[in-house]
């Protein structure tokens, strides 16, 4: 019995792990692409008999749906505004930070990581207090220099643009983290080499360690582009979707008509139709990295 | 005569260089504080009484310092059963975090047949979006029995893809001759495991622990739409539960938010060198 333990070990050691992720990964993959052709509702729940297959009729139907298309909208604008301002920021603090010599730029590093750790209902909490239109500090402060209130999340618009506000301030840390990352692998004879061609500071920057940073921003391209695309815990915590559908993300469409109207199979439709958008823009992005890299 | 002229040109370098440096510390100072602005306004509205949330202009500092809100949450808000709730799904993430690392050795150290397949299989995993598989493992759960129990909750997000990659990254690196040198000494493969390969992976262990320990204290999503008892929800969830009902009164939201978030901040902080580190280690490789 031991030597037959001892010799399966290895597959005893990854069984568990494959176990759960086969039941709550790949299983769920699968039994998605089924119910999306389903007509499966809260009926369907307790009884798999009243559940009958309806073809592509989901289908055809969320994406004729004007909330889901509402929701593509809000969701590229999320993607269009935020991915490009996620990585101009953490890439130039992660720069500014790496640069620093004094001891003080170690302590930056911890402060604008800290978001990034913390709770995201508590920190919606916390950011619909400074939005709020007559208490909140925003307003106040506006108001301290001069400027008229902002209706931060009532106008449809700019509710977006609150959101993607709040999320950049939550996302900065990690990808400043993996830049800063990267920087340190950058050797320092490169630097040392351009300097003795006279190359100053900002040439320094942008020949030796823009090029030499290629793939870490192509990473954080990528991983922030999915994570944007899936853009859920902020309006749904702080807005629900509002004002209008405003700010209704197309996973808060799929966990509202999954769990709030129980229409399983249409939320499962809708929820494949995002998952192909991020399989076709990954692919794309790879595609670019691809040709990008043939060329030099 | 050209040296006085090469120094000049240092000490005019060496003063572009620090004016450069004061400036990028001065702009990286204002963006910290703005970083810092919504914690700091978030504990002291924790600490303000009523009549001064709703005070126009605001207080920066609070003028009475009270505990009420606190007290309020776990008197009335059931904030209590919501932290033991919240702590026992910390301490089974732990279990899942042995999980990754015993799977991690054996996709690191064994030679065995369809590895590489079941590895990619893994990987894999790491690009299904949650809201796909949302529906379905509600699903599953709920012809398992096992919606609205701490099983169901805790089931779904155990064991992660990520961590399995970076304990396999860290453990491949651990000599084989060690390892097969305690074999010839009649040590078990589970004996090795636990005595020479989780000493070494020390390192790797402490920085996931930090991890599954902020991953686990801030799970929302999966006890949102497993628990329908209130009795089984998380601080998360109580703490929109509570946006919901008591709307207006910011200072318990504050205190609920800080309450969250400075355990973390705090724990954060005191390893931030080691969470960092490990970015450099084995995130960019």
């Amino acid at each position: 019995m031991r030597g037959f333990l001892n010799k399966q070990a290895p597959y005893i050691f990854i069984a568990p792990t494959l176990i759960l992720l086969t039941l709550f990964s790949i299983v769920p993959i699968l039994v998605a692409l089924v119910i999306s052709f389903t007509d499966m509702d809260l009926s369907g729940l307790a009884n798999f008999d009243s559940i009958s297959f309806i073809g592509f009729t989901n289908y055809t139907e969320v994406l004729a749906d004007p909330v889901f298309l509402k929701a593509i909208f809000n969701t590229l604008f999320y993607v269009i505004i935020g991915v490009p301002l996620v990585i101009l920021l953490s890439l130039s603090i992660a720069l500014l930070i790496n640069l620093g010599t004094s001891r003080i730029f170690k302590a930056f590093r911890v402060v604008y990581y800290l978001p990034s750790v913390t709770n995201i209902v508590a920190v919606a909490v916390v950011w619909s207090y400074l939005y709020n239109p007559s208490l909140g500090l925003f307003n106040y402060l506006l108001n301290l220099v001069g400027l008229p209130d902002v209706p931060w999340l009532t106008e449809p618009t700019i509710a977006k643009l609150s959101l993607i506000l709040l999320a950049l301030w939550k996302s900065i840390g990690l990808n400043m983290i993996i830049f800063i990352a990267a920087l340190q692998g950058i050797p320092k004879s490169y630097y040392e080499a351009a300097q003795l061609d006279g190359a100053n500071l900002w040439q320094q920057v942008t020949k030796v360690t823009i090029p030499m940073l290629r793939f870490a921003i192509f990473f954080v391209s990528i991983t922030t582009m999915i994570g944007w695309l899936q853009f859920f815990e902020e309006p749904f915590v702080m807005t629900e979707g509002g004002p209008l559908d405003g700010t209704l993300s197309v996973a808060l469409f799929i966990y509202q008509n999954g769990f709030k109207f129980n229409n399983f199979g249409y939320a499962a439709a809708g929820s494949f139709v995002l998952f192909v958008c991020i399989i076709a823009i990954t692919l794309v992005q790879l595609r670019m990295q691809k040709n990008e890299s043939d060329m030099t | 005569m050209s040296s006085t002229i090469a120094t000049k040109k240092g000490k005019v370098k060496e003063r572009q260089g620090s004016l450069f440096q004061w400036i990028s510390g001065i702009v990286l100072g204002i963006g910290g504080i703005f970083f810092l602005l919504p914690f700091f306004w978030m504990i002291m509205s924790s600490f303000k009484p009523e009549n001064e949330i709703v005070q126009i202009p605001p207080t920066f500092w609070p003028d009475t310092f009270t505990l009420h809100n606190f007290k309020y949450l776990f008197q009335n808000m059931n904030f209590d059963v919501y932290l033991k709730n919240t702590l026992i799904i910390v301490l089974f993430s732990f279990v899942g975090l042995f999980l990754n690392a015993v799977a991690g050795f054996g996709f690191a150290k064994y030679e065995f047949k369809g590895r590489n397949a079941l590895f990619v299989l893994v990987l894999a995993t790491m690009m299904i979006p949650s809201q796909v598989t949302m529906i379905p493992v509600y699903l599953i759960l709920n012809s398992l029995g096992l919606t609205n129990t701490m099983t169901g909750i805790v089931l779904p997000g155990l064991v992660g893809a990520f961590a399995i990659f970076l304990f396999r990254q860290f453990m491949s690196t651990i000599p084989t001759e060690l390892l097969e040198a305690t074999r010839l000494d009649g040590a078990s493969e589970y004996r090795i495991f636990l005595q020479i390969v989780l000493p070494i992976s020390k390192p790797i262990i402490a920085v996931q622990a930090i991890l599954t320990f902020i991953a686990g204290w801030n799970s929302f999503l999966w006890p949102l739409i497993i628990a329908n008892d209130e009795s089984l929800y998380t601080l998360s969830v109580g703490l929109s539960l509570l946006k919901g009902q008591y709307a207006a009164n910011f200072g318990l939201q504050m205190a609920g938010a800080a309450f969250m978030v400075a355990p973390v901040i705090v724990l954060f902080t005191y390893f931030q060198k080691h969470i960092i580190e490990n970015f450099s280690i084995s995130g960019m490789k």
